[in-house]
């Protein structure tokens, strides 16, 4: 998929990746919502944008309400039109430091799934039909290594993103012909806020940073050929061309 | 064709317009007229919603079959391969605003299309909520241009008035004006729930950008599953989007001009998809009246200026037609639809499609069954059997 003259929709827009693949795709020419919970850190990653001449529009709201889903769908569509693309990279770890399984609060079980999986579902049950109406579109759903490997302390962030991989491939095969394309992608363990978090004790200097990771996610969104639907990508093992 | 106009072009979204009065006396009618009272002597059909999955479908064709019911689930079967199904995929509004003089008297703004460079096109209702009948409501206070107002929690001034039509323009970013839109408003609310309706209850499986002001509702039981079911029976799918405006503002002269003029935009390819159904013999077959009206005005402003021939051409333009038993269509042979009684305004204009009793038996038989009428309840397909006539 070109690009360039896409309505794109990046949730946890404000920092991080999110805004990385945010700020990637305003430089290559998309229209772009920023979806956020607080809005200094927004309004600050739209105005960014803005100042390097791209389209971006700032929208407050959090992924983990039903409530907030059609606002956030609404006003992205009443400021940037069609939809093209849509990545689901808003995601919480729950309470830090993580704890073990039988240490989980059930809430907050029940919170960390609400915000990286039934978010993504519920955004893309109102995104995806006008894609498919349409014939094209593309959604990204960022997981993680933790979806795969059984990380003690990372059970219910790995559930959730094992679940959110899960659905991505049932989505790619019910909306295969439609032209949609759905993707899940690994980014690898990156320099944000939430790795530090997660591992406070890590090295910096060996992660990735945010961009180079935003650069390899947004080829793939125009590389049909080597990005088909339904698959799983790693970020790192991505040959950047 | 006397009462068409269709502006189109490629360049800046089309404005649209009031039309200079209601038209009173002439054959004009309301297109999704649902809050008008129930006409004496005609057949009940009730009031319950219908879940998407459940809906059920009154099948109609002119051509003096009975009409029989199927589920709207059975559509893939119920078309032929080589159709092509037309869907408005206009999401709705939260065109229910709250607002406020300078005074401090309250009203309620009723979006009657899309918002643009921060211009509210709508219609004023007075104190009181969606359990009041629209006509029951209190008078609205009567503004004036250039006046100021809240409307959304915003600051606004009055552009235009006439009556309870008024245009507002907001200051505040385009960011702003949705955040307050979604803030604050609400969809338009019928007087035949008692709950409140969500955004969630009133958007189709397809819906994108948000022009309308209320859901173009025959859509709604098009769920994934029926959808995919028509893919796979060969029947094309396209779409276009269509303002669809209010259905009834409570106002017996200002519904009489109902529809008033909607923009619409129609995709190079549905155009494309259109041409291939026709080429191989297929029907053209609308997912409800908003869809008829885009094609039809988008028709009538066809390549050589004339709508000969029924040649429409992709891009935007605002639609002031109205179908009645007296329009002949140029471009859709089939029509998916709410169901409407004799006497409602909606009943009207399906009888461009079918002959009046073919529709009266086809209310008959749902009233019998116990099916329901208005946004949320169950539908009828009008299919003729032939093409539309060149």
């Amino acid at each position: 998929m070109k690009i360039q003259g896409q309505g794109a929709l990046v949730t946890g827009a404000s920092r991080g990746l999110g805004r990385a693949l945010a700020e990637l795709l305003a430089v290559k020419g998309a229209r772009v919502a920023l979806v956020a919970r607080e809005a200094g850190p927004l309004a600050e990653a739209v105005a960014e944008i803005r100042r390097h001449g791209g389209d971006a529009h700032a929208i407050i709201g959090d992924v983990a309400s039903k409530q907030a889903i059609h606002r956030i769908a609404g006003q992205a569509q009443g400021a940037i039109g069609e939809i093209g693309i849509a990545i689901h990279n808003a995601s919480t770890l729950g309470p830090t430091p993580l704890r073990l399984v039988l240490d989980t609060e059930c809430e907050d079980l029940e919170a960390v799934l609400a915000t990286n999986l039934v978010g993504p579902f519920r955004l893309t049950k109102v995104l995806a039909g006008a894609m498919a109406i349409r014939g094209a579109g593309v959604i990204v759903h960022i997981s993680s290594d933790a979806a795969v490997e059984p990380y003690p302390r990372w059970g219910a962030y790995g559930a959730s993103k094992a679940a959110q991989d899960h659905l991505s491939a049932v989505l790619a095969a019910e909306l295969d012909g439609t032209g949609v394309r759905v993707l899940a992608v690994d980014p690898g363990e990156m320099d944000t806020a939430m790795h530090a978090a997660a591992i406070p004790d890590a090295d910096r200097d060996a992660l990735q940073r945010p961009a180079a990771v935003a650069a390899r996610i947004v080829q793939m969104i125009e590389d049909e050929r080597r990005a088909p639907s339904g698959h799983r990508l790693v970020a790192p093992r991505w040959e950047l061309r | 064709m006397a009462g068409l106009t269709a502006r189109h072009g490629d360049g800046p979204g089309p404005q649209v317009r009031w039309p200079d009065e209601p038209v009173i006396g002439d054959a004009v009618v309301g297109q999704r007229g649902s809050d008008s009272a129930h006409p004496p002597g005609a057949p009940a059909l009730g009031a319950a919603e219908v879940a998407r999955h459940a809906v059920r479908l009154v099948v109609v064709d002119p051509a003096g079959e009975r009409p029989r019911l199927e589920r709207f689930a059975a559509l893939p079967q119920l078309l032929r391969a080589g159709d092509v199904v037309v869907v408005n995929d206009a999401a709705t509004l939260p065109g229910s605003l709250p607002g406020r003089t300078a005074g401090g008297q309250v009203f309620e703004l009723r979006l009657a299309g899309p918002v643009e460079a921060g211009r509210l096109l709508g219609v004023l209702f007075g104190e009181g909520d969606h359990r009041t009948r629209t006509e029951h409501r209190a008078r609205p206070p009567r503004l004036t241009a250039g006046d100021q107002v809240t409307v959304a929690g915003m600051t606004a001034t009055v552009a235009s008035a006439a009556g309870r039509r008024v245009e507002l323009v907001v200051h505040g970013s385009g960011d702003a004006l949705w955040h307050a839109l979604y803030a604050a408003g609400a969809p338009v609310q019928y007087a035949h729930r008692s709950e409140p309706l969500a955004l969630w209850s009133v958007q189709t499986a397809y819906a994108g950008r948000p022009w309308a002001a209320e859901m173009p509702s025959a859509g709604r039981p098009l769920t994934w599953e029926v959808l995919l079911g028509l893919g796979r029976a060969g029947i094309a799918i396209a779409s276009l989007t269509h303002a669809a405006g209010l259905s009834s503002t409570g106002d017996d002269d200002l519904d009489r001009a109902l529809p008033w003029p909607e923009r619409y935009e129609i995709p190079r390819r549905t155009i494309a998809a259109i041409a291939a159904a026709r080429a191989r013999g297929g029907r053209v077959i609308a997912i409800g009246t908003t869809v008829v009206r885009a094609l039809e005005a988008a028709a009538h402003d066809g390549h050589d200026g004339q709508g000969q021939g029924g040649t429409i051409r992709a891009g935007s333009g605002v639609a002031t037609l109205r179908l009645d038993g007296r329009y002949r269509p140029r471009v859709v042979a089939g029509l998916v639809s709410g169901l409407h009684v004799p006497g409602e305004s909606h009943f009207e204009l399906l009888a461009a499609f079918a002959p009046p009793d073919q529709l009266r038996r086809a209310v008959a038989l749902a009233a019998a069954h116990g099916l329901s009428s208005h946004e949320l309840g169950d539908a009828c397909l009008i299919l003729p059997p032939q093409l539309p006539r060149e």
